[in-house]
């Protein structure tokens, strides 16, 4: 495949004219740079998924198992049983076209296929063609059709091209949310093993190892130990983080992005900076060291096996609680599925911090508490030393995340920790925050590298909105709570709004920390130098 | 093709309905058996599919959370728009039902030079969805005074909010002039909107027209054929207790309107209008976001394989005791 080579302002001239043909007798065009290679036979083969094989999306034969119409169809009937929403949004869209341009697909690529009225209808359309009565007499007329190989096509096509972000679901009169109708829609092509490698991949390495890079536990270890290194330069400290402690009384679960690449590692070295300050009573595990789940981009089987982990490794620990860091699909699961799936946490108690006394109320049954929550409450408490001034060379901006602000609704916290360590926060236009953020474009394990146009015009609408504050006030750094982000903003930054860096936002807090016996500080959490901080001493 | 299918539809109806009153004398057909049989295929179908969407249960605890959570007591929660509580689930589907909030929110999405993407208020779909649904609530209620001997206190406040302007002679309804304008912006729109007229199938358009040859028909008779009013609460009166008459003089026109509300009535539970029922079993607004607080019970929640933590620590118990990470067995 070659190289993704378009230029932005080529990108950005975006056909909104619907083809000729009507969008049933249109066949998907499978084209390259949108679409992600197939997962490896062995990875499926890991975690005892269907139909492994060798495929190419680009091929006309898919090589799918004899009888695929009825695995799919037994399965679409089994998912109506199962799922309300499902039944419920295959019947009652009016296709009033609220959500029509409100994707960021749409918005970035213009294909009509990718409105998610539009998206939900090429399952729809399946769904009265075979089972309701309407469908089954007047056909088309009624917006139903046949399953075929190129319907299958389609889906695969574009159920790989929504990234499960509910921003539709924000518009639509009846919340018909096309998260539901995506994770369906996988469910289903991952009966047939069609299943993609940036996902399969992940899923089979957490399985096995516990975290979607594959890090084994010396690796874990010694990442750590690179970043306790680059903490004794920054602040003369030393860090003595454990793992896998029995007996701690928090057990902190981060996605392992984070140890991996930057500017994540940036956001792991400040969890390491603030908990050593307080002196918490924590610890890491190599068991559990995955907080992300790209098994919810399967099969809903699949998350539950992943995410159990993190209950079990708490109780074999004997922790009292857990800290999650920042994650957006993490949180997602974390507040609306972990649970129901392997709870109750009866053997976990009420989270209470250590340092305040806060008892977080609101996670009374699952018992995890935000990273954003734990430290906003310890700022509004005072228990931080801030040294704004530290940022002072950064204009930020607040990106949402999709699943925590429009699956949990964490808006404000990671605000007020931002405007405690900023002295120059700038908010994105109000139709591109909060409840209605957009997606970073590369969301549900579609962040691979041979995508890199979905992406990139995926991440159009969020780097259009960060480039009107880059303009106007000249915002530099794009504060986020998602590893996902972290890996992914920085590309479509870099295509869409050269100049613009992105940060965890805990990095932004751990560059403002006063650390208790630390050396006066002369670079920021990047090893760079610290601008104003250097010419202070010259003077002194 | 979208278009026309259903145009002719409606107007095979019509010419049916004419054709059996005017020529074979079907009048107890269409007015009797016809609306009986719709009304019964309406409760029926409704309730059909009522029990067919909740027999499948609600797995996961999935609002789609439109505002800040309840967290700390000195983060201001949004109550309506992020439920942790009944109360306010109720208050945010009655936002929903009785004022359209999550269409109040539509934006317009627009690529201007630069590139740049620019968003802006566009509450021309709220705003005629919501006259349409209303006014039709209205007309419907307005019609009450048919079916009961003492025209009810309600239906009586109603008529004369709906009739404030005292116009004409029958006092002119507002609604009856809203119901056309949103019918018919509604329909322009499907045309006009190349990306929602992509989207439109034949189902979209036939209902409109429906309910546009309902509307139509009935502003005639009271505007302008000046219905026997009389001859029509004879026949609604006689539906209503069971005992059905077919009065003389009532005209043609009636016979069309109530065959067109007939259909629209045996069509709804097998189209896309349940959405009137199913907006309240929507999960992604009527339920709380509590999922932290309280745990949600899946009723098919089963135990599934998962890579135990004796397993992992037998993968790599060596390169754990290498790097002093505890191992639980030597």
């Amino acid at each position: 495949m070659a190289k993704f080579t378009t230029k932005p302002n080529e990108l950005s001239k975006i056909n909104l004219i619907p083809p000729q043909t009507e969008w049933m007798d249109t066949p998907v065009e499978i084209k390259e740079h949108m679409f992600c290679h197939p997962a490896k036979i062995k990875d499926l083969e890991t975690v005892g998924f269907p139909n492994a094989r060798e495929w190419k999306p680009t091929e006309e034969d898919w090589k799918l198992p004899d009888n695929w119409e009825r695995t799919i169809l037994e399965g679409m009937q089994s998912l109506l049983k199962k799922y309300r929403s499902f039944s419920l949004f295959m019947d009652i869209c009016v296709r009033c076209g609220a959500c029509a341009d409100k994707c960021h697909f749409f918005i970035g690529s213009g294909d009509p296929k990718n409105m998610p009225v539009l998206r939900a209808e090429l399952m729809r359309s399946v769904y009265r063609g075979n089972f309701t009565l309407a469908g089954k007499i007047l056909k088309k007329i009624s917006g139903a059709r046949d399953l075929t190989v190129n319907v299958l096509k389609e889906w695969w096509y574009y159920f790989y091209q929504c990234t499960e972000c509910r921003r539709c679901s924000v518009f639509c009169p009846y919340g018909i949310d096309q998260a539901e109708i995506t994770m369906m829609g996988r469910e289903l092509l991952n009966l047939l093993g069609l299943n993609i490698g940036w996902i399969a991949g992940p899923v089979a390495a957490c399985y096995m190892k516990g975290n979607h890079l594959g890090l084994e536990p010396h690796t874990i270890k010694s990442s750590i130990d690179l970043f306790v290194d680059d903490i004794e330069t920054i602040t003369g400290i030393k860090i003595t983080p454990s793992f896998n402690r029995k007996g701690a009384e928090i057990l902190f679960v981060t996605p392992s992005g984070d140890l991996f690449a930057n500017p994540g590692t940036y956001t792991a070295m400040g969890y390491l900076m603030l908990f050593h300050e307080l002196g918490l009573d924590y610890t890491w595990s190599t068991y559990a060291s995955e907080g992300g789940n790209f098994g919810f981009f399967t099969t809903n089987e699949m998350a539950k096996r992943l995410n159990s982990k993190i209950y079990a490794e708490a109780k074999r620990l004997g922790v009292k609680w857990i800290l999650g860091g920042e994650c957006g699909h993490m949180w997602r699961v974390l507040s609306q599925y972990m649970d129901t799936w392997n709870g109750p946490a009866d053997f976990l108690e009420v989270p209470v911090s250590p340092i305040t006394g806060t008892k977080f109320e609101n996670t009374r049954a699952t018992k995890m508490v935000h990273i954003s929550e734990f430290t906003a409450d310890l700022i509004k408490n005072g228990k931080l030393k801030l040294d704004k001034s530290r940022n002072d060379h950064l204009k930020v901006t607040f990106h949402d995340s999709c699943n925590t602000s429009r699956g949990m609704g964490l808006l404000e916290e990671p605000r007020y920790v931002l405007k405690n360590v900023c002295n120059h926060f700038y908010e994105m236009p109000e139709n591109t925050i909060r409840e209605k953020t957009f997606c970073c474009g590369s969301g549900t394990g579609l962040n691979a590298s041979e995508n890199m146009e979905l992406r990139m015009r995926g991440g159009f609408p969020r780097a259009n909105a960060v480039k009107h504050v880059h303009d106007k006030h000249g915002v530099n750094m794009l504060a986020n709570i998602c590893a996902i982000d972290r890996a992914t903003l920085s590309a479509s930054m870099d295509y869409w709004v050269p100049g613009v860096a992105v940060a965890g936002t805990t990095e932004l807090v751990a560059n403002a920390l006063v650390m208790k016996g630390e050396i006066e500080r002369t670079l920021d959490i990047r090893l760079e130098p610290l601008p104003g901080k250097e010419a202070s001493e010259e003077v002194n | 093709m979208k278009i026309l299918f259903p145009f002719v539809a409606v107007m095979t109806l019509i010419i049916v309905v004419v054709a059996g009153v005017q020529f074979a004398n079907l009048q107890f057909l269409f007015g009797v058996i016809i609306p009986y049989a719709a009304l019964v295929t309406f409760t029926a179908g409704i309730i059909y599919r009522v029990i067919k969407w909740a027999g499948s249960p609600v797995p996961f605890c999935i609002p789609t959370t439109c505002g800040q959570q309840k967290s700390m007591p000195w983060i201001k929660q949004s109550k309506l728009e992020n439920p942790s509580s009944s109360l306010w689930v109720i208050g945010r589907m009655a936002l929903e039902v009785f004022f359209f909030r999550s269409l109040f929110r539509n934006i317009k999405t627009e690529m201007r030079e630069g590139p740049k993407v620019v968003y802006g208020s566009d509450k021309w779909l709220w705003m005629s969805g919501l006259a349409f649904h209303w006014s039709f609530l209205i007309i419907l209620l307005r019609h009450f005074r048919f079916f009961s001997v003492k025209v009810p206190y309600l239906i009586h406040v109603i008529e004369s909010l709906d009739s404030f302007l005292q116009i004409g002679a029958p006092l002119f309804y507002m609604t009856d002039a809203v119901i056309l304008a949103a019918v018919t912006y509604l329909f322009i729109r499907r045309i006009a909107l190349p990306q929602i007229k992509y989207i439109s199938l034949a189902a979209d358009y036939f209902p409109l027209l429906l309910i546009l040859g309902i509307a139509c028909t009935g502003v005639m008779m009271r505007y302008f054929t000046k219905v026997d009013v009389v001859g029509v609460k004879q026949l609604a009166m006689g539906l209503m207790t069971f005992n059905p008459v077919i009065p003389n003089g009532i005209g043609v026109l009636l016979y069309i309107h109530l065959f067109l509300i007939s259909v629209l009535f045996a069509y709804f539970p097998f189209s896309k209008l349940v959405h009137m029922a199913g907006v309240f079993l929507s999960p992604t607004r009527n339920m709380a976001n509590n999922s932290r607080m309280v745990r949600h019970i899946n009723p098919w929640n089963y135990p599934v394989h998962v890579h135990t933590y004796e397993e992992y620590e037998n993968d790599f118990r060596e390169k754990m005791k290498m790097v002093e990470i505890p191992v639980d067995k030597e």
